[in-house]
């Protein structure tokens, strides 16, 4: 089908789509109405165990098992991008070169670190009092890391990065998340149920199992980040293909395409 | 009051999606992501959401442009037949062609 | 108003189909499905939102406060995070195709071998 073939398709059937969606919005309920019965039984079910972020409730604790299964794919698709970027036969590790940064950018970068680092671990750290939690608190301290190579350099990255010990942290995040749903089984009614004492109203230690199962997310994304950017920093800044061209899987080179 | 103002992020956040699709380049398109992200957590805010917007604003606006950028790196860099000349983080321009200095297989530096 | 925010939702959808449907640059086609995902959170924020509500955390507000629907946001904060990494998978997809195939424009990839 031609270029042009196809945009025709689609713009018929963009208009079509357009034109139903159209009527069917005059006939959802209008933009902030009142009526809303899942958001209401949610909030007194999070009031009743004492979580005062009402979202955190409902990712770890009302719908702890939906989470579960997001996390998976985010370990899924981190595993992915690792396996389809990796160095093959046929490409070679260059050392990279340090490049020249300012002394202000430097200076404020380095300054800057343990700042977003510390705001991330308490991003992380009071999921269930304030808005936040694992996957937010989990981007942020893995951002903060990068700072380092904003500011120095890759060869400074590469050193506070083992990938390995980050991978290594991937999967025990992943792998708390599920040993707490299985002793949550074993110990009460179900997996994933929320049987830790429930403490206080808007305490740091509330709310049950919603402070470990947001620890376990906030190391899984973290660690799950790093690994990913590290994968492709390696691409972009040190792999390249060897002298001689690229070789197909058996080591025999390949043609270059026309 | 927060009616305009949600009404005022809605068009803008329109604005910024439309204009990410219609900048071909890969590279510019990846800081009109950037944007976008930013104007889809100020959206979320005036929404009383703010769990979303932090959550929009460390990935929309760091994650994936960076990711977009390294990509796009890869790839032209790939198609020069070698390291690429331009100057960028780890790479200093005027030393000859990389590829001279490249360790041979099973040489070491 | 009462209905803008759904139809600003659905023109992001359409923008971002366009954009895939067009594109001659694989990178720019990931890069318009994060468009597209991004109008699935315009929608659900806008079903979720109460007017003179606030946002459903209750570290400061009092235990009776009217709030917006907590379980709309639930959904998305989850599904940017996991989306970004998606995006990131078919990035590393699109690497790959470079390295075989040697180009990125997806009308020439259909002509070489398969």
């Amino acid at each position: 089908m031609t270029r042009r073939g196809r945009l025709r398709l689609f713009l018929l059937a963009a208009l079509v789509l357009a034109a139903g969606y159209a009527v069917a919005c005059l006939d959802l309920p209008p933009f902030g109405g009142d009526r809303h019965p899942y958001g209401d039984r949610a909030v007194h079910a999070a009031l009743a165990r004492r979580t005062a972020n009402a979202v955190a409730s409902v990712n770890f604790d009302q719908r702890a098992m939906d989470t579960l299964g997001e996390e998976t794919i985010l370990f899924a698709a981190v595993l992915g991008a690792v396996v389809l970027l990796r160095r093959t036969a046929g490409e070679a590790r260059t050392e990279p070169e340090p490049a020249r940064v300012s002394a202000g950018v430097r200076r404020l970068g380095l300054a800057l670190l343990p700042v977003a680092l510390l705001v991330g671990l308490y991003v992380v750290a009071h999921g269930n009092v304030t808005p936040g939690g694992g996957f937010q608190g989990g981007v942020v301290v893995a951002t903060a890391l990068h700072l380092l190579y904003v500011a120095a350099d890759y060869r400074a990255l590469e050193r506070i990065r083992p990938v390995s010990r980050y991978e290594l942290g991937d999967a025990a995040g992943e792998f708390a998340y599920t040993m707490t749903g299985v002793c949550t089984a074993l110990a009460g009614p179900a997996f994933l149920a929320n049987v830790l004492p429930l403490g206080t109203f808007r305490a740091l230690a509330s709310a049950g199992t919603v402070v470990l199962l947001n620890a376990a997310v906030g190391m899984e994304v973290a660690c799950g980040v790093v690994v990913l950017l590290a994968t492709f920093l390696d691409q972009a800044v040190e792999i390249a293909d060897a002298p001689g061209g690229p070789r197909s899987a058996d080591g025999a080179p390949e043609e270059e395409p026309t | 009051m927060t009616d305009v103002l949600v009404a005022v992020a809605l068009l803008l956040v329109a604005a910024a999606a439309t204009a990410a699709v219609v900048n071909r380049d890969p590279a510019r398109q990846a800081f009109v992501l950037s944007f976008l992200g930013l104007s889809l957590a100020l959206l979320f805010t005036y929404v009383q959401a703010p769990d979303v917007a932090l959550s929009q604003l460390a990935v929309g606006s760091a994650l994936t442009p960076l990711m977009i950028l390294l990509t796009v790196r890869k790839v032209t860099r790939g198609s020069a037949g070698g390291p690429a000349r331009t100057a960028g983080p780890g790479r200093r321009p005027d030393r000859g062609t990389a590829r001279d200095r490249r360790p041979r297989r099973g040489e070491r530096r | 108003m009462s209905v803008l925010p759904y139809l600003v939702a659905g023109w992001i959808f359409l923008v971002g189909l366009y954009g895939l449907v067009t594109s001659r640059d694989l990178i720019h086609a990931v890069g318009c499905l994060a468009v597209t995902q991004s109008s699935t959170y315009v929608l659900l924020l806008a079903v979720g939102y109460r007017r003179g509500g606030t946002a459903p955390v209750f570290a400061d507000a009092p235990a009776g406060a009217r709030v917006v629907d907590p379980v709309v946001q639930a959904l998305t904060l989850t599904d940017i995070v996991v989306g970004a990494t998606v995006t990131a998978l078919l990035l590393a997809l699109v690497v790959q195709l470079r390295k075989r195939h040697g180009t990125v424009d997806p009308d020439r990839l259909s002509e070489l071998r398969g």
